[in-house]
């Protein structure tokens, strides 16, 4: 296996984007990466796009052959494939990008991730969203994702005495991040009242407990890393990569408190990269629900098992803190346009790595982790970030 | 434009009424959270023999009693609305034929989701500066329609009101209107169907928003004013919250449109929720008073008026009808389901 690099990245603001459509999202993230990595689209040996949902959002599969098509690559024939696998879809993406460099095959290969959410009403994106769970066992009998997640929260707090004001915490820190973010769905600060006076979505999880729904996309250029200075002074190479997969449905697994593909994929990555969790500078990591934070922190190693909930006042995971979490605003607050979360979490750390973060930028940060989920833990992608 | 404005004016609301409560708590949801977001306290409900065209009736002889026309001296009957009681078959002959108004008599049905009543005053008006009529008359009327369950039913009410436009006598001057129009799906309701459908927040910022502050930006640039210049305004009101931040993203205060704001108490009126809101403002103003309305009608469309009220309102009628505020106290509660059984939500066979 040979080193890959990252020599590009490309991110379209989140949120509500009524006026623009699937295709120029896509294009538009994909211009950016491409244009920064100074490739021409003959040397582009492949293209991966992860999407969820496309299907039911706007009606559109066989999305491989589109992005290659509206991003005016059609005459060059690039093999282009479509990966799914429910949020987790654009950090799987950039795996496979990642081993389809790594084993030789391809020198440059752009990998983007996509989500154009809010062309249907909210519930049919509930429905759409809920696809992704167990539809013969949780789906079927009513369950959707807030309900499963408000399941999850419930038993931490039983367990480990995690409090109602903890997981607020959460939404409260990375709104302040997403603050920071010209890129964030919501750009503005939220108070510990709000998150806990919102309407109520399931207990103990509120609206602003919830990532929201969003349109989006994200593109990186990956690059052999021998090469990659070729294009960007620069580069950061992705040191590892790792994932892992579990029962479908959450009463399947042997503790919900727990989610082993975290545990697993995160193993994988540590040792591919030969590091531990204190190694780690910065990290973004799938907060799709507040308690989601708190699981992944303590999931992979940063903070003992149900000691999660105090992470922030104990400022570990906020900016200042001794590793910071989701500086981009997280999916809470920078948004979760399904398929572009992956993706968008590698290009926050390649900024970070790359020193180009603004205001939001960790000092001296110089190995960062990405963590990506689908559903509620059924898959997981980590991958770990070094800069070259 | 040559000289051309409001000769009189009359408005109808059912005296039916449902709180949001009520409702709120029929689907099992919090009724605070419901008044709260909406902005709205209580709706009107049309009785079983209410109808648009009814409606229009009642608030067409309002305005005629309030002046001195005779009614065959009224060359056009435009009736807007989403709710007319016929398919095919229009309201307007009813009306036109309940005010002695027919047979020389120009008469259409509009619609425009909730803006076909201001549109219609633009008609008449046209009309009446082409000296194609002496008066006409523009109706904005509705018994809105919601689906069982649906956001839209804490809103959807009943009621409307009645413009007669002439170049005599009148009491309120429309100085210029402006119209801004794109094709942008946000609400619809498709044929033979029997409850609207919407975009749900689509029809908010790219909707609702977008046209009514691009549509009044406009007409103020033209005639050269700003918000200060006006005593009222008058926004469209799907629910409590949208005029008054719509109000506010303009420049105007909410004293400005707080006389014209009747959906906390009424609900929206679609055709009729702008032109009442009008009506309201009418009731009460005075000489010199200078009026800024913007209706919206969802597919999308905004229509804004420059009006300034006239010293004949002194010798105006008024009181030969009733007032809107008269209508929105002259009120009856019913329970959901007696409401159920008004607005036909029962299936039976």
């Amino acid at each position: 296996m040979r080193d890959v690099a990252i020599i590009g990245t490309g991110v379209t603001k989140f949120g509500e984007l009524w006026d623009k459509s699937f295709r120029q999202l896509i294009t538009e993230a994909g211009s950016k990466a491409i244009l920064e990595a100074g490739v021409s689209g003959t040397e582009i040996d492949a293209l991966y796009v992860g999407s969820m949902g496309s299907g039911r959002f706007i009606g559109q599969e066989h999305i491989g052959a589109l992005v290659a098509d509206c991003s005016g690559f059609s005459h060059l024939h690039i093999p282009s494939t479509r990966i799914e696998s429910a949020c987790a879809s654009g950090g799987l993406a950039v795996r496979q990008g990642y081993l389809s460099v790594a084993s030789g095959i391809n020198d440059i290969v752009v990998v983007g991730g996509i989500e154009k959410m809010t062309d249907v009403v909210g519930s049919e994106a509930t429905n759409t969203l809920a696809t992704v769970a167990d539809q013969e066992w949780e789906a079927f009998f009513g369950a959707t994702f807030p309900g499963l997640y408000a399941m999850i929260a419930t038993k931490h707090m039983n367990d480990y005495g995690t409090t109602r004001e903890q997981l607020a915490q959460v939404a409260v820190k990375n709104h302040a991040n997403g603050a920071l973010n010209p890129n964030a769905q919501f750009k503005r600060e939220i108070s510990i009242d709000a998150v806990i006076n919102a309407p109520p979505v399931a207990y103990p999880l509120g609206m602003l407990d919830c990532s929201p729904v969003s349109d989006g996309a994200a593109t990186v250029v990956l690059c052999a890393a021998e090469k990659a200075k070729k294009y960007i002074d620069n580069p950061v190479k992705i040191i590892a990569s790792g994932q892992a997969s579990d029962t479908l449905a959450l009463h399947g697994r042997r503790e919900i408190c727990t989610f082993d593909s975290t545990v697993h994929a995160a193993r994988m990555a540590y040792k591919q990269a030969n590091l531990k969790p204190k190694d780690i500078d910065v990290a973004e990591l799938h907060d799709s629900f507040t308690i989601a934070e708190i699981l992944a922190i303590e999931d992979l190693g940063f903070v003992k098992k149900g000691d999660g909930g105090k992470a922030i006042d104990n400022k570990i995971t906020t900016l200042d803190g001794e590793l910071p979490v989701n500086t981009s605003g997280g999916l809470k607050a920078k948004g979760h346009p399904i398929g572009a979360t992956g993706v968008a979490q590698i290009a926050e750390i390649v900024a970070q790595l790359q020193g180009t973060a603004d205001q939001r930028q960790i000092k001296d940060a110089k190995i960062g982790l990405t963590h990506n989920i689908g559903g509620t833990g059924a898959s997981c992608v980590v991958h770990i970030l070094e800069a070259m | 434009m040559k000289r051309v404005g409001i000769v009189s004016y009359g408005a109808h609301i059912p005296r039916f009424r449902i709180k949001s409560a009520d409702i709120a708590v029929a689907w099992g949801k919090d009724p605070q959270t419901i008044a709260n977001g909406l902005g709205i306290i209580e709706k009107s409900v049309p009785s079983l023999d209410q109808d648009v065209a009814t409606i229009s009736v009642e608030a067409a002889r309002a305005a005629l009693a309030r002046c001195n026309i005779n009614p065959q001296d009224i060359g056009a009957v435009y009736v807007g609305s989403e709710s007319h009681p016929y398919a095919v078959k229009p309201t307007g002959t009813i009306v036109g034929e309940a005010i002695g108004a027919t047979p020389s008599l120009m008469v259409a049905d509009y619609e425009f989701a909730c803006k076909a009543g201001t549109a219609a005053i633009q008609s008449c008006m046209s009309m009446v500066i082409a000296e194609m009529i002496n008066y006409g008359l523009a109706i904005g009327a509705d018994t809105s329609q919601a689906s069982p369950g649906d956001a839209l039913e804490y809103a959807a009410s009943a009621g409307g009101a009645a413009f007669i436009i002439g170049k005599d006598k009148i009491i309120a001057t429309i100085n210029d209107t402006y119209s801004f129009t794109t094709d942008t799906p946000d609400f619809w309701r498709r044929e033979g169907r029997k409850y609207p459908a919407h975009g749900g927040r689509f029809t908010g910022a790219p909707a609702y928003f977008r046209h009514i502050t691009s549509s009044a930006k406009q007409l103020m640039e033209r005639v050269e004013t700003k918000p200060d210049d006006y005593t009222y305004a008058v926004f469209h009101q799907p629910n409590g919250k949208f005029p008054l931040k719509v109000a506010k993203m303009l420049g105007f205060s909410k004293e400005q449109v707080q006389q014209g704001l009747l959906c906390p108490m009424i609900g929206n009126t679609y055709s009729g929720a702008s032109m009442v809101g009008l009506a309201s403002v009418l009731d009460v103003a005075k000489p010199g008073d200078r009026v800024f309305l913007t209706s919206y009608g969802s597919g999308a469309g905004s229509d804004s008026f420059d009006i300034t009220v006239t010293d004949q309102i002194s010798e105006f009628s008024r009181k030969k009808a009733p007032l809107v505020s008269q209508f929105v106290e002259d009120k009856e509660y019913i329970d959901y389901s007696t409401y159920a059984k008004y607005r036909d939500l029962l299936y039976w066979e």
